[in-house]
């Protein structure tokens, strides 16, 4: 029943990047290009996001009795990592104007571009939590699966 | 601004809100897709099936629309295979080291005003705008 739960999350979260047009590449980049014919859609989207979703945090935060706390909303601090992992992020994204999202979404239609990215993302995970594990100590060899989002 | 779509722009971000709002509400989790796919690939993790679960779903996002007549179009992409797999292994390992991409960080942080998103959805729109920038407009692409 949860797992159908999370389906349906994902099955809306699929509708809003298809009807926002955010599946489509160049609708992204034209956001991006503030030095070409600048399309401001993301921008909306992402208004119109965080008006519903911060409106849902707010009531999973303030009800009763308190959620449990979730692993990886726990680290508070800016640091290293944080700024060169969304820097190298940005510059990926920029390239193409896909990020994980859209490109699960536009697997649907087999195109070999986006199977080619989506993979070459799985690869820099997988090459990440390689590089992680040789940094941790060897008592903990466990890599977190998600520290923010 | 005459490719500018506001109206469907803020329908389909409100879903993308209501997605992310549900998935806190009903499960407690943070709706961001490269934490969730990151979690499905990591050996060991114990938690696979919701995450399989949520991005089945998004998959039939896009084949139920065919249903209610949308076209289902390859999208542009960059004709070079290797700028493609260069793009994608930045976005896997960067994601993956900031903790976050445009949905962990850019939407449910920024609506929980948490520090460390507003910091890293600002550094990565400023390296898009700057890789963008470079490809469009330096190389002329």
């Amino acid at each position: 029943m949860l797992l159908l739960v999370n389906s349906a999350c994902g099955f809306i979260f699929g509708w809003g990047l298809l009807i926002s047009g955010m599946v489509k590449p160049e609708k992204v980049l034209d956001f991006l290009d503030i030095f070409g014919i600048w399309d401001p859609s993301l921008g909306v989207v992402m208004a119109a996001a965080l008006a519903v979703s911060s409106a849902g945090f707010w009531f999973a935060a303030h009800r009763q009795p308190p959620p449990a706390p979730q692993p990886g909303s726990t680290k508070r601090s800016i640091d290293g990592p944080l700024v060169v992992g969304s820097a190298l992020f940005g510059v990926g994204w920029g390239l193409v104007g896909l990020c994980p999202g859209p490109a699960i979404v536009n697997l649907a239609t087999l195109s070999p571009q986006v199977i080619v990215f989506v993979v070459a993302v799985g690869g820099g995970m997988a090459l990440h939590n390689a590089w992680q594990r040789r940094q941790l100590p060897e008592p903990s060899k466990s890599v977190p699966t998600a520290m923010d989002g | 601004m005459a490719n500018f779509t506001p109206l469907t722009a803020a329908i389909g971000g409100a879903l993308i809100g209501l997605a992310a709002a549900l998935l806190m509400l009903l499960t407690g989790r943070v709706a961001g897709i490269s934490g969730i796919l990151g979690g499905c690939l990591a050996p060991g993790s114990t938690d696979k099936e919701w995450r399989l679960a949520f991005l089945i779903g998004m998959i039939l996002a896009p084949l139920s629309a065919t249903l209610v007549g949308y076209n289902l179009i390859k999208p542009q992409m960059p004709s070079s295979f290797v700028v493609i797999g260069v793009a994608g292994l930045l976005v896997g390992f960067g994601s993956r080291l900031g903790g976050g991409c445009t949905s962990g960080h850019g939407i449910c942080g920024v609506a929980r005003l948490s520090p460390r998103s507003i910091t890293a959805t600002a550094v990565f729109m400023a390296t898009a705008i700057l890789a963008v920038g470079f490809t469009r407009h330096i190389l002329g692409g």
